[in-house]
């Protein structure tokens, strides 16, 4: 992974004085509420409904083992035990203290870490696919480039004010994991005819309020070329994009208005003034940052065979399955650790559950770890005869859980338990549901569906794009739910579809439980959730659910 | 008054802002910094008093509008009504490279340390601040940090360039 050097050090450090200094200022009445707001947003941190809460970048998902237990140290030290992982890649924690935050971040920037546009109208922390570099269906690992673009944006003097935020997606393999499309830019990996790799370039997706797919306005863009590109499109946003009113003041909002070929066009003008300018990548510097994700050391004498447990331990065996992925190394696997065990928020991990992944990382992972999209963390390099003992270990501390691609897999923010902007609570529907389907052979009668759930319209819990989709609305003061059908990403990005009039709390756990009966109903044999909804679309389930509960 | 901070120094103020085009008699006397919309109306009889002249840009009025004689201009204002609107730092960045404006470069309007740094870098010299404002602090902030990565006016050859 990618190690500073000292001029990124001095930088992460600098700006640790700088927000200390700032918060030092709010403290002692120098500067306002309003004027501090911006300033620590830049700096990750939110004031919210209990405490603040501190949102520490982890670029493209990318973290060290080393850095996960600074991470379970801060929690400890500062917080209560725990932290959570964000639909972006990122870490919150829920209860430091504002006067804590500078020195959470200097101990934080002794490893490697900042919470440096984790939030606020800029540019944000930059996601990837938390399977690259290991992943079969790779084109070219994503994580360079999403690091050149992490650099370029750290601290841009041009875009720290813009409209509003603006998140970016490097997409590297062929089955999408980054919901590139629903990005402000999309940057997807892509070969041209010469079979060169290059750049297709999407903008104006978005989630949020008003639910966009990102349109292309570029095919293919030479890698030499990313940054000027990218800053072309931000230097005709930051000029031109809303500013009257928040809810239109996204990259969607401005480009649905000019036309996407008209903003293209308006790109390319600019484009072609940045064009070969110093910001042209070089291929010294290509080459320099992706020598810093090369392949680990593998075990050139690995064991290629399936582990020998998998057929005499049932439930082993269910776990491999469904938490495994398959690895480009012969002989390996990729394991995704579910944070989704009942009765915990989804994506929360402790601070005794943070050390115990480290560990297993040095032990079993070359000391590499992911965060996923889907809350959950990753170790990507593992040799299949280890898998056992990793699974017995993650077992012994709640984290084995074979409910991954399943239903019970769910995305959640953390809604009205803790966030201010919540109209609604999460958390206890995504529990209610786990509850009821949270037997193995059930998980497995079902098998791979998407269950999203955001407490409000800013869909952090990205329900738009579940292929079930649950949102918390605020009617009259009282909390409802609102269903939605059909949502997804890649090749099948799409916006879901909303079922009717929404629900309340009690009723949306028996609604979901209709919805996976009336799929049973109707699949054909080996039909997974998703198809089925696209053969029959939404208005069997429409049909069925009113008709019972209306 | 507001407080004027100029090449990274404390300096004295040797303009005169005329804040609005709605202009009642004749022109005060001194270097004059006028709205963009006087500088459309009257831009010859502006450029034929023997007094400097400038113009300054509202958050939503592009440096383009300004016109073939830019050059003749000694500053440029850019206003900025909330520190976050940003805008004023892509008209800065426009100015310097593309219009190759070389004359004084002004932020106006809500202008704090914590936003100098970066303006600097867009391609700012001056900076008008509110009477409130400790200037010592603000000089400070304008090197907050050494270096940085990307390409902008005070360092167009990015960090990667330099350090390879």
């Amino acid at each position: 992974m990618y190690q500073y050097n000292e001029f990124d050090r001095q930088l992460v450090k600098e700006r640790v004085d700088q927000f200390r200094d700032q918060t030092q200022r709010f403290l002692d009445g120098n500067l306002s509420e309003g004027e501090f707001l911006p300033l620590r947003l830049q700096n990750g941190l939110y004031i919210q409904r209990m405490a603040p809460l501190l949102r520490i970048a982890i670029p493209y998902g990318t973290l060290s083992a080393t850095q996960l237990r600074t991470l379970a140290d801060v929690s400890r030290k500062y917080d209560k035990g725990y932290g959570h992982i964000s639909t972006r890649q990122n870490f919150q924690l829920n209860w430091p203290a504002l006067e804590d935050v500078p020195d959470i971040l200097a101990e934080l920037a002794e490893v490697e870490m900042h919470a440096i546009q984790t939030s606020g109208s800029c540019i944000r922390s930059i996601t990837a696919d938390p399977f690259s570099g290991v992943a079969t269906d790779e084109i070219e690992d994503a994580r360079p480039y999403a690091e050149i673009l992490r650099q370029w944006s750290t601290l841009h003097p041009e875009f720290a004010f813009l409209p509003r935020k603006f998140k970016i997606a490097v997409c590297g393999s062929e089955n999408d994991r980054t919901a590139v499309h629903f990005h402000d830019i999309g940057v997807i990996m892509a070969k041209n005819e010469q079979g060169e790799t290059g750049f297709e370039i999407l903008v104006g997706g978005g989630l949020g309020r008003t639910p966009v797919i990102g349109t292309s306005i570029r095919k293919f863009l030479p890698k030499q070329h990313l940054l000027t590109y990218v800053e072309a499109i931000l230097r005709i946003y930051n000029q031109l994009g809303r500013r009257d009113n928040k809810c239109k003041a996204r990259i969607k909002i401005l480009v649905r208005a000019l036309g996407a070929d008209t903003f293209a066009e308006m790109v390319e003008e600019e484009w072609q003034h940045l064009k070969d300018s110093p910001s042209t990548l070089t291929d010294n510097e290509i080459s320099r940052v992706c020598a810093f994700f090369e392949e680990p050391d593998y075990n050139s004498k690995v064991n290629t065979s399936e582990p020998s447990q998998l057929t005499e331990n049932k439930e082993f065996s269910r776990w491999y399955t469904n938490n495994t992925r398959s690895h480009k190394q012969p002989g390996y696997r990729s394991v995704v650790i579910s944070l989704k065990g009942t009765g915990t928020p989804p994506g929360d991990v402790s601070d005794t559950q943070m050390e115990l992944i480290a560990d297993l990382a040095e032990k079993f992972s070359f000391s590499e770890l992911r965060t996923s999209r889907e809350q959950n963390l990753i170790l990507p390099y593992v040799e299949k005869a280890q898998l056992f003992e990793i699974w017995q270990a993650l077992g012994g501390s709640g984290m084995a859980t074979a409910n991954i691609g399943t239903i019970n897999d769910i995305t959640c923010c953390p809604g009205g338990d803790y966030c201010s902007l919540a109209n609604a609570k999460s958390i206890p529907i995504a529990e209610e549901i786990q509850r009821i389907f949270e037997a193995p052979d059930t998980l497995d009668e079902l098998g791979d569906i998407d269950l999203k759930v955001s407490g409000c319209m800013n869909a952090c819990g990205h329900h738009h794009i579940g292929q079930i989709g649950i949102l918390g609305v605020d009617k009259k003061g009282k909390e409802f739910y609102q269903v939605s059908l059909g949502g997804g990403v890649g090749d099948n990005a799409a916006v879901a579809k909303i079922l009717g009039p929404s629900f309340s709390q009690a009723e949306v756990p028996g609604v979901i439980k209709q919805i996976t009966d009336i799929y049973l109903d109707k699949k054909t044999p080996d039909e997974k959730f998703t198809d089925t909804l696209a053969r029959i679309g939404v208005q069997p389930f429409k049909e069925k659910i009113y008709a019972k509960t209306h | 008054m507001p407080k004027l901070i100029k090449d990274g120094a404390i300096a004295n103020d040797e303009w005169v802002l005329i804040e609005s085009a709605e202009v009642e008699g004749a022109l005060p006397s001194g270097n004059l910094i006028v709205p963009l919309a006087l500088w459309a109306a009257q831009q010859e009889q502006l450029l034929a008093r023997d007094e400097e002249v400038g113009v300054w840009l509202q958050s939503d009025e592009s440096p383009d509008k300004i016109g073939d004689r830019l050059r003749e201009l000694a500053l440029v204002a850019i206003n900025f009504p909330a520190f976050t609107d940003g805008r004023g730092f892509s008209y800065a960045q426009l100015l310097r490279s593309r219009l190759n404006f070389t004359g004084e470069l002004r932020a106006i309007g809500d202008v704090g340390k914590d936003q100098m740094f970066f303006m600097q870098r867009c391609g700012f010299d001056s900076y008008l601040i509110a009477d409130d404002k400790d200037t010592d602090q603000a000089i400070a902030a304008l090197s907050s940090f050494t270096d940085t990565y990307q390409s902008a006016q005070d360092q167009p050859v990015p960090a990667f360039r330099r350090n390879a």
